[in-house]
């Protein structure tokens, strides 16, 4: 394309020293400022996208916020220049501010779900900004949607606006975002995660659709991710992020394949975890057979049938939706299945938690992926751990505080945190005390709801392979569900694949991650962002030839 | 919508039946399901209003004759009334007799007791009306102001103000205008009673200072409930959105957090329209008006029952209709159930 523009490219956003800061207010002590960003250069030009990556904290979101001069909650811009096209946006006073967002730069927030009015149809949102701005006629205006609708593989791109967001599904509304962004035309589009909350066959028709228009309108982006296969797709720049401070700023090609940095080379290689799979997976230490169950009148389950053997781990892979959950519902006894058995170590299990014993219940113990909600804000680390210990041991005093400190040993964070409270840990030392919780009651069987998927990659590098060493020395099951299959990889000796409250495979993981496939593990397999530029043209001309 | 979870499997019954009409008519069950409920608790408090008269203690014939009461006149006046009969009896020919538009007749006057409980019911209705009209779209303005100044002085200034007026007694709030308004300042009319043969300006100029004490009244409540169903949208995702595309502060809470915040205003404002047709008697008796408030508080003086019991029924009625009315715009003002998928 001989676009003038694209050969001599202008500098549309110029950001230079930007210190964002807020107010912590840990529980019992004074409140104190913190720094969230410190000191931050970039040059973003026309028509081109950076991509902004790095673990929670980082400070990328906040940056990508920066360029609308808004600061989210307390946080405050405290220093520097955000400049597009020469005027410093941050000296703009209120109106100069209102005339900037939703028209010259658009956002795309990670929850398109929470982000969309659910009283409004979508049409007149992804028009409202175009219209309050005066960039164009009502009519003018649907005509662009309806464009954009299409432009993003929408259904029935005419009359999709005149759907409400509850009607839409997860997918399309990132979409329909994306195409609210676009309708002004701005210069500039700040996509902030706009995938994360995806399944991964669901984020690479969300990704193409992204960059196909970004494409096609010449606007310049700023991609917000943690994943760097993602935004090795999209972005022709990358900066690395670490606690708001550059880590490394380059060209794509040169992050991927030629990181200087060794925080970098950590994120390119994450997942280096390689867990031969166990021989003889005979054993039915666990074992479902011919579940079927309902949520109302809705099935969820359809004839699922599978087990574990004793010491080793079953990964369920799928995508929301495809009853995964449900099935470790159903074996812990939360969901009692219409039809099916369950037993565990040779012996029937009750279908109902109530007809369970303590016993039953012990051996086999639940974590989530929300660690931080299935904890008691209230009560410190050894209050928690502490009382499975007593509820399942009986120990009290100095004997259950010496358990939970051994406790606390096996999940390599030590005595120092008995007394911490929930909201002052991290993410991952939250899943590591729900860990530690589940180990109180000696289990020999772990079901582990999406554990990592709240989590950063290397923290979730970290929990993988705790629980990897924790299975090595105690002998534990895991029944491990996921809609990553890099973890499967790492981590499982068998897999089963859901799909809409079906198996549609299940076996050893050699055998169920190599071909033949069927249509859906194949569509799942092809969806996981590598890390390896033009990796999504690549899967989209295979999908279309 | 999705179905609610219930952790067993409806079976294919009359049950899983109904779930199927209820999911493939979101709204219009649900509207029906009201509609039912509604009768059963009219019915239900026509028994509980009869059963807690039949409780009360004191008896109208003793009452009525005073001094002369003997034996055998009580039980003459007694079988008169038909209160020898057995209480099934009489709740059925009362209920009954209501079914028909007829609530009998007053023991006290021998009156028939529909017209005049109709003419009551129309001045309290009127009373009602004219603050309701003044109150509901006042509350809800100043509650959306309240919300664009939060923390401001317009803010602190409605709220304080708002909370004196509902802290006040309304008596003294009553008294505080005659004073006014009256006595020292005479522009508005006192006593307001109203008659038939008055124009409708005529009634309006009389009903002013009742009209301005109950809205003085029932203003905070609606106002505070405003501005705390909206404050509790300001932090949603969708409201960031509406910022960050530009929209001034009065767009994006009238356009983008009124509409999700109508629940429960609704249902604040059904309470206090409730309220000020039931609940009023203190403000009809000073200001003299004609409403079924005094009707009801004049007839248990004398325990004149049916027309008691009739009150207490068409209260119990409004209160019923009132809250349905709001149960069924809850309903319709949500789009998932408005638009189902």
């Amino acid at each position: 394309m001989a676009d003038p523009e694209t050969l001599r490219p202008e500098t549309l956003l110029s950001v230079r020293g930007l210190r964002i800061g807020a107010t912590a207010y840990p529980p019992g002590e004074a409140p104190r400022d913190i720094e969230i960003v410190k000191g931050i250069d970039f040059d973003l030009s026309k028509g081109r996208v950076l991509g902004l990556i790095g673990e929670s904290g980082a400070g990328k979101s906040t940056i990508g916020l920066a360029a609308l001069a808004y600061g989210r909650g307390g946080v405050r811009i405290t220093g520097g220049e955000v400049r597009l096209e020469g005027t410093d946006i941050l000296a703009l006073g209120k109106k100069g501010v209102r005339a900037l967002r939703g028209a010259r730069v658009c956002y795309v927030s990670q929850s398109a779900a929470a982000s969309f009015n659910p009283a409004q149809r979508l049409g007149d949102q992804v028009i409202e900004a175009t219209l309050h701005h005066g960039l164009a006629t009502r009519k003018e205006a649907l005509a662009r949607a309806a464009h954009l609708f299409r432009l993003l593989s929408l259904p029935d791109p005419d009359s999709f606006g005149d759907r409400f967001p509850h009607q839409v599904s997860g997918g399309q509304l990132q979409r329909a975002m994306t195409a609210m962004a676009l309708c002004p035309e701005p210069d500039l589009i700040v996509f902030d995660e706009p995938t994360t909350a995806l399944d991964v066959t669901t984020q690479i028709e969300v990704l193409a659709a992204i960059k196909a228009a970004i494409e096609e309108t010449h606007t310049a982006a700023l991609y917000i991710t943690h994943d760097l296969a993602v935004v090795a797709q999209v972005a022709d720049d990358i900066m690395v992020l670490r606690h708001g401070e550059t880590v490394e700023y380059g060209p794509t090609r040169q992050i991927i394949e030629a990181p200087t940095q060794d925080y970098t080379r950590n994120l390119v290689n994450v997942r280096s975890i390689r867990h031969a799979e166990a021989p003889d997976q005979s054993g039915q230490f666990l074992r479902l057979s011919g579940i079927n169950a309902f949520y109302g009148s809705f099935q969820v389950l359809h004839d699922v049938s599978l087990h574990v053997p004793r010491g080793q781990t079953l990964a369920i892979v799928g995508e929301s939706g495809s009853g995964k959950s449900t099935l470790a519902r159903v074996a812990c006894g939360l969901l009692p299945p219409a039809s099916g058995e369950i037993s565990f170590d040779g012996a029937p299990l009750p279908r109902t938690l109530k007809k369970r014993t303590r016993e039953q219940l012990r051996r086999m113990q639940m974590i989530y992926q929300m660690a931080d909600t299935a904890m008691n804000p209230r009560q410190t680390v050894g209050q928690i751990i502490g009382r499975a210990v007593t509820f399942y041991s009986g120990k009290r005093g100095a004997a259950r505080r010496a358990r939970v400190i051994e406790l606390l040993d096996q999940i390599e964070l030590g005595e120092a945190y008995l007394d911490r409270y929930p909201a002052e840990l991290s993410g991952g030392q939250k899943q590591r005390v729900a860990i530690a919780r589940a180990l109180a009651a000696e289990p020999e069987l772990i079901l582990c709801d999406e554990p990592t998927s709240a989590l950063d990659p290397l923290v979730a590098d970290g929990i993988l392979k705790l629980l990897l060493k924790l299975q090595a020395e105690k002998g534990l099951s895991y029944v491990f569900i996921t809609h990553d299959i890099a973890i499967v990889r790492a981590i499982a000796d068998s897999v089963a694949v859901m799909h809409r409250g079906r198996l549609v495979r299940f076996g050893p993981k050699s055998q169920v991650l190599a071909p033949p496939f069927d249509d859906y593990t194949a569509l799942l397999l092809a969806s996981v962002p590598e890390m390896e530029l033009g990796w999504l043209e690549k899967v989209l001309a295979r999908r279309r030839a | 919508m999705t179905a609610p979870r219930s952790d067993t499997p409806v079976p294919r019954t009359l049950a899983r039946k109904l779930h199927e009409i209820r999911s493939d008519y979101p709204m219009g069950s649900r509207i029906l399901g009201r509609l039912l409920l509604g009768l059963v608790l009219l019915w239900a408090s026509s028994v509980l209003i009869f059963c807690g008269i039949e409780a009360l203690p004191g008896d109208f014939a003793t009452t009525y004759l005073g001094q002369a009461a003997t034996p055998q006149a009580v039980a003459n006046i007694r079988a008169e009334l038909g209160l020898d009969q057995p209480m099934l009896t009489r709740y059925l020919a009362w209920a009954g007799g209501i079914l028909h538009g007829d609530f009998g007749t007053s023991w006290a006057s021998g009156q028939v007791i529909a017209d005049q409980l109709w003419h009551r019911l129309g001045n309290s209705m009127l009373l009602a009306g004219c603050a309701a009209v003044i109150a509901v779209p006042l509350a809800v303005s100043l509650g959306l102001l309240a919300v664009l100044y939060r923390d401001r002085w317009p803010d602190k200034l409605i709220n304080l103000v708002s909370l004196a007026a509902v802290s006040l007694p309304e008596f003294f709030v009553a008294y505080l205008l005659i004073l006014w308004l009256v006595v020292q300042h005479p522009v508005a009319a006192f006593p307001a009673t109203v008659y038939d043969s008055m124009s409708i300006w005529e009634k309006l100029h009389t009903i002013a200072l009742p009209v301005a004490t109950l809205v003085l009244v029932v203003i905070a409540h609606m106002m505070r409930m405003t501005r705390a169903a909206i404050l509790s949208l300001l932090s949603s995702a969708y409201m960031e959105t509406a910022t960050l595309k530009g929209l001034g502060a009065l767009r994006i809470i009238v356009r983008h957090a009124l509409p999700n915040a109508l629940a429960p205003i609704i249902n604040v404002v059904a309470l206090n329209l409730a309220y000020l047709i039931v609940g009023v008697v203190v403000v009809e008796v000073v200001f003299v008006y004609p409403g079924m408030g005094q009707y009801m508080v004049d007839a248990v003086t004398v325990r004149d029952l049916p027309v008691v019991q009739g009150c207490g029924l068409v209260f119990a009625g409004i209160y019923i209709l009132l809250n349905m009315a709001a149960d069924i715009l809850s309903i319709f003002v949500n789009p998932r159930l408005r638009h189902p998928r």
